[in-house]
Formats: C-alpha cells, structure tokens, sequence
C-alpha cells in the first residue's frame, strides 16, 4: 500500500489521532475499506467526490435508517461499488458497556467494512460502507444484540439528549429518561418517513445547551427553573478567598445586572425578579451557585441549518412546561404540531419555514398556545396588522 | 422475520454503578487539570472523568482498543460526547493518571475541557457523501494537529467550538459555531437536460430554486431546464431534489470560514456564525489556506480577548471592522449580505470605529 497514496499517506503524520490510519487498520481485515482509500486518494487528486447521488436501499419494513451510497468509479474499485450507510440509534447519553460496543463491533466487522463514525452528526451510531446483498443480514443482527436503526429521510431523525442527571448537577430536567420515552414512542414516526421534510427533537438540561438544540432542532426543549438560583454563601467566600475576582468576572459579566456583591461581607446577592437564567454565574461557580428548586424546561420551535430559506435558531413556544413521565403534554404538542405541518408544508418544507410563510399567530392558534411576550424580543414595528 | 422498532438499548443498562446510585443527584464539579473532570454528589461520591479526543472515522479495532481501557479500569463502560470525544468514567482517583497513560499509548489526547478547542464536528465529505463540496476528516486533521495544545491545555479566553460542514446542507449544522468551514460551490450547476427528462420532474426542480433561477427550457422542443447564472447562489438544493443538477467542480468548489456564533446562553444569547473569508480553495492534502486563517484568528482572538469572552462576544464588542483589522482579513462584497434578510445586517448608526 505505501507509495501508492502518497497525498493521503500525508496525512498519518501529526499529533492529532489520524483516520487515515484507522482506514489502513479496516483495510487490513476488509477488502471495501482497502478501496475506500484509493477512492479518497482519487477525490484528493480530482477535488471532487466520487460519490454517486442517491439510490434507495433499505431493510424490510422500514423506510428509512439506511443512506444509499453508491461509487462512480466502480470499473476502479469494485469493492465499494455499493456502500451504504447504516444509521443505528444509539443509547441515550452515548453510554456504553464494553460487552454491547464489541458485539456491534463483531456485527459490523462481519457485514461491512469495519469502519464507523462514533457518532454522526445526528447522534447516531454511524456503520459507514456494507454492500446491498448485506444490508438486512447486517440490520437482523443488529436486533438480536439490541440495537435498532435511527432516522433519515422526511422522518423524524433519531432524538439525542445532553448527558443530564447521569452526570450533570446542572440539568433541570430528565434529559435521558424523556429522550428514551419518546424515542419509544415514536418508532413508526423515526422508521418510516412521511412528512413533509426532516424533523429534529433535542433536548438539553440547562441553557448551556451542550447538543446546541437551539440550533438544530426542530423542536428544542432546554431545561429552566422559575424560582430564584441558590447561592451558598459559604462556598462563595472560598471563591473570593482563591483567585476569583467575583466583582468584575461573575457581577460585571450578569447579562441584566441581577447580582450585587457587597465586597466587605463577602456577600452575593441576587434580585431573582431581574436573572434571565443564563447560567454565566453558575458555570464559574459550580460549588457556590446553582439552578433553582421549581424546574422545568422552556420549549421552542423551527431551529435549523441553512436549506432552504438559511438557518433559524428555534423560537420560544412554551416559556415554562412541568416535565414528568409519561411526558403527555408534550407528546399531544409534538402531535399537533405534527399535524398541522404536514397537511400545510409544501416538500423540503422545515416546520420553522412553514411558520415564517403562513405566521406565528397561525401556528399558535393551530396548536392551541396562548401568545405571551416570553415568544417575542419585541413586538412589531409595522401598522401591516390582521384582525 | 427480525424485530422492527425495538428502539435503542436503555441506557440504564449502559451507565456504570456510581452513576446508577448517584442518578439526578450531582452536587458539583470540577475541572482538576486539562481533560479531567471531578464530580461529587450529594452522597459525597466521586466520578472521576477522563476525556480524549479522537477522529470520529475510526475501525472497529479502535472501539475494541478503548473498550480494553474501560474493561481495565471502568468496570466495563464508556461514553462518548456530542463531538466524539471519548469519556472514560471511574469513581476511582487512582485510576485516572493510568487512564490517562494507557490513552496516550494508544495515540489519543486528554483534553477538550474548559477554556479550550475541543473536538471539530464534522461531516463525511469526499469519503462518504454525493453533496460534498470539499473534503471534511483531512481539513479537520490537519487543523487538530495544528491547534493540538489548544486542546490539551486550557489558555483561551473561553471554549472554542469548531466545526466544519463539506456542504450547505450542514447536515452538521455548523452555523452557531465560534469558527466555522463550510464547503461552497461557485459555479451553476452542469444542468443534463437528457437525465434530468428521464430521472425528474421540471416543477419540482423549478421549485425547489430559493433564489427562482431555475426556469423552464426557452426551446419548446427540449424537455428540461436552464439556470439563470446572475440568480444562482450554489445552494444546492436542486441538485438534492435532481441528479441531473450537479454542481461539484475542481476548480469552483472550496471552503467558506465564518466566526463568531455560540449556542450556549451564557451571558449573550445564542448567536449564529458570520462569514469572514468568502472562499478559498480545495487544496489537499492538508488545506493550507484554511489552516492559516483559522489559527490566525484563534491566536488573535487568544490574545485580545478578555476572559470568559467567546469570539462572538469579543467581536460584538470590539466590533467587526476591528475584527477585520486585527486579523488582516480582507473585506470584499461577499461580506455583504444579499439575501433575504440582508437589511437587518447593514449599520443603522453613524457608531462606528475607524
């Protein structure tokens, strides 16, 4: 192999893990893998991908989970003249035993190339190149180890979480377990594709926002509170005894001037009426403050990247919601919602664009939310009004 | 016949016995040195975390590898990040300096915590995509070597979150990143009128165009359509929708950088990433170009902002026509947005610097 790939050959040096590396490995053990490298080889040559578009392929009785990919240079590399990629739901939190990673790993090393993303952009567990004849072989093992396939396509796409309660003393709400129950729930809506375009459901504990939901998300749910933070005075002695300048690095930086330190007490004082939650003074002082006791998440809605009509952060829908199992609410507002998109959206249609076409007071009154000022930044400016 | 829609595997039966017990009860956390995390719960436990960074195209020997790391002093478990770091989880203290050895002998980096770059997200480019306008694991390579002690260290202002998308599709919606690098494409697409007959339908092509560039064939005789050239931004949907649109060219395809977005809430509100260099182009094996401007502007970035401050908060403030003349980035019409909120971006206020 060496000499033969000398522009990617390049790329095995540094300090950086190097994937190339990581092909070389695969390739040892599997023939699509040894060509995956000469394709990459070619496009570094041709600056173009050698990539075919489309092509459906899939397993039985689903309609999504599997990403047709096929080679435009099969005459050059047989091997990977199909290459699909399986997209597998991965647990909640991306928690692993060792005992369920090796037998995905013996599953994929048996029906694919032995190469994978851990994970994909979406979330899930990426199985990167089996060939069309091992696809369903490939997916009924997956089953029989556990594991099951995530979403793509108009569907709803596999939903993640933050990793919260299981090691996070900032998560206000349970982001494993509601990730988990709606997975559950909605299997038909991930597995079989029927909308008007993709659909994303992320949910972080607190406004750190660490899956960034807002930005992705069709429908974002970041874990709040209403009460007042906590702050443990004695813990915020030590602070100000250690390095911190709590005046100008914790007071100065509050969004809305919500702190006040008295430096002769070695007091922080909060006026809870004015703090907008954005957790600045908590993320610098883990042990002295923390989120209040009255928790809850604020959901929003229509985040997403640039296609069609550029990217969107998610808007506010439901300033303050209760969240417990069964989750109901927000399953019954997941349903309308659902609803009116997908008998209004036109084809590549985000449920965030369909809003901005038709108007926010449309949606509300479809889904049947009160507007409340907590949606807007501010009200309109124009006199172009409906009654 | 397999089972369908069994769901993933709960992740009560991944996570390890201290979080098990402590579950929803974590008191607080810190970080004790470069890529290690301590946190207690209420109980008075402790969970030691160990991060490594790693490049997320990996085989399934590495996942073995790792799992020996975890078999060895994690009782058997694991987690990953939402930017494919590795978490190794122990509420063991004298577990983590061999944790951290035995992920050092195998090549990988204890890092990408705190004040510091943490893993680039990205895309699948050249490797595995159809729509990719640039490739996606060799940018990030070659840019991870280059700002390595960025993350085994923690020296920046704030954490810095890079990320890079090999099309506008941004299937890793980079769009709300510190820095990101997004593949473009310059030149219309090739329209195969022949296939484009045979594979799609013209209505649907047509609407698919935001910009309305796509209009039916001016000779009657020829099923198809052509792309008005003053119109077309590169965005690719058409070529999404139809095969026969494509718009991948040697020499119009690059990479777009842009600066300053954050999801996070902390003090600003969340923020999208603005561009800062138009294109430039596909050069690998290492992207050369791109690797200059973005350690340019980390490291003037590193050096002028003040604590705590993202590089979408440095920038706000000091403002963009200081941003471009700190960093010696030029300012051209591209900068200048033309779509369709453009006039909320032009200045409002004779407040500006010189």
């Amino acid at each position: 192999m060496a000499g033969e790939t000398p522009k990617l050959d390049e790329l095995e040096k540094g300090p950086w893990p190097s994937y190339v590396k990581e092909m070389k490995r695969a390739a040892k053990k599997n023939a699509a893998a040894k060509d995956l490298i000469g394709v990459q080889e070619l496009s570094f040559n041709d600056k173009v991908t050698h990539w075919k578009h489309g092509g459906i392929v899939g397993v039985t009785g689903y309609g999504g989970g599997v990403i047709g990919r096929y080679s435009d240079v099969p005459h050059l590399f047989p091997n990977v003249e199909s290459f699909h990629t399986l997209r597998v739901n991965h647990p909640a939190g991306w928690f692993y035993t060792t005992k369920a990673l090796r037998n995905l790993c013996d599953v994929w090393e048996k029906n694919g190339s032995g190469l994978t993303n851990m994970h994909g952009s979406t979330g899930d567990i990426i199985l990167l190149g089996a060939n069309t004849a091992k696809l369903q072989t490939c997916f009924n093992e997956l089953t029989e180890i556990g594991f099951d396939l995530g979403g793509s396509g108009s569907a709803l796409r596999t939903p993640t979480a933050c990793v919260g309660p299981a090691r996070c003393e900032w998560t206000n709400i349970n982001t494993l377990d509601m990730v988990h129950n709606l997975t559950m729930e909605f299997q038909d809506e991930i597995h079989r594709p029927r909308w008007p375009y993709k659909f994303k459901i992320k949910i972080s504990g607190c406004p750190n926002d660490c899956v960034a939901a807002i930005a992705r998300a069709d429908f974002t749910i970041i874990g709040t509170w209403r009460d007042s933070l906590r702050i443990d005075q004695k813990a915020v002695r030590e602070y100000a005894k250690g390095k911190m300048d709590i005046k100008n690095d914790i007071v100065g930086r509050c969004p809305t001037n919500a702190l006040e330190w008295d430096e002769k007490a070695k007091k922080l004082k909060l006026i809870p009426r004015d703090c907008v939650r954005c957790m600045h003074c908590i993320n610098k002082m883990p042990k002295a403050i923390r989120p209040g006791k009255d928790k809850g998440a604020t959901i929003l809605i229509g985040g997403k990247a640039p296609i069609v009509k550029g990217a969107m952060l998610s808007w506010v829908i439901v300033p303050f919601i209760k969240v417990e199992p069964p989750y109901t609410e927000i399953k019954d507002l997941l349903h309308k919602i659902w609803e009116w998109w997908d008998e209004n959206g036109r084809p590549r249609e985000r449920v965030g664009e369909l809003i901005e076409k038709v108007g926010m007071r449309i949606f509300l009154k479809a889904v049947g939310l009160k507007p409340v000022p907590q949606m807007i930044k501010s009200p309109r400016t124009n006199p172009y009004v409906f009654f | 016949m397999p089972k369908t829609d069994i769901g993933p595997p709960n992740f009560r039966e991944m996570i390890p016995e201290v979080i098990k017990k402590n579950y929803g009860r974590w008191k607080y956390h810190e970080i004790t040195k470069p890529g290690v995390l301590r946190h207690v719960a209420e109980s008075g436990d402790e969970l030691y975390t160990v991060r490594v960074g790693s490049p997320r195209l990996v085989s399934v020997d590495f996942i073995r590898d790792i799992c020996d790391i975890a078999d060895q002093y994690c009782d058997g478990h694991l987690r990953f990040t939402s930017r494919y770091n590795i978490e190794f989880l122990t509420p063991n203290k004298k577990n983590v300096e061999p944790i951290i050895k035995a992920a050092k002998k195998i090549g990988l980096p204890v890092g990408g915590i705190g004040d510091a770059i943490s893993n680039i997200v990205h895309t699948q480019g050249w490797a595995h995509c159809h729509s990719a306008a640039t490739d996606s694991s060799p940018i990030v390579k070659a840019l991870m070597d280059e700002l390595y002690t960025y993350f085994t260290s923690m020296k920046l202002p704030a954490k810095l979150r890079v990320s890079l998308a090999c099309c506008i599709n941004m299937c890793g919606a980079v769009h709300c990143s510190d820095l990101a690098i997004v593949g473009v494409h310059t030149k219309i697409p090739k329209v195969d009128n022949e296939k484009l007959a045979a594979t799609c339908e013209i209505p649907t092509v047509m609407a698919s165009c935001p910009t309305g560039a796509i209009r039916r064939h001016p000779d009657k005789d020829v099923k198809g359509v052509v792309v008005k050239e003053d119109l077309c931004m590169y965005c690719g949907n058409c070529y999404t929708v139809c095969p026969a649109m494509p718009l991948a060219d040697a020499e119009g395809d690059g990479v777009a950088i842009y600066a300053g977005g954050k999801v996070s809430n902390a003090r600003k509100p969340p923020m999208f990433s603005r561009l800062i260099v138009p294109y430039l182009p596909n050069n690998p094996p290492r992207w050369p170009e791109v690797v200059d401007v973005i350690k340019k502007v980390v490291k003037v970035y590193a050096s002028n902002a003040r604590k705590y401050e993202r590089m979408g908060e440095w920038i706000e403030r000091i403002g963009w026509e200081a941003f471009f003349g700190l960093t010696g980035i030029p300012f051209t019409e591209q900068h200048i947005d033309d779509f369709t909120y453009a006039r909320e971006t032009f200045r409002t206020t004779t407040q500006f610097k010189w």
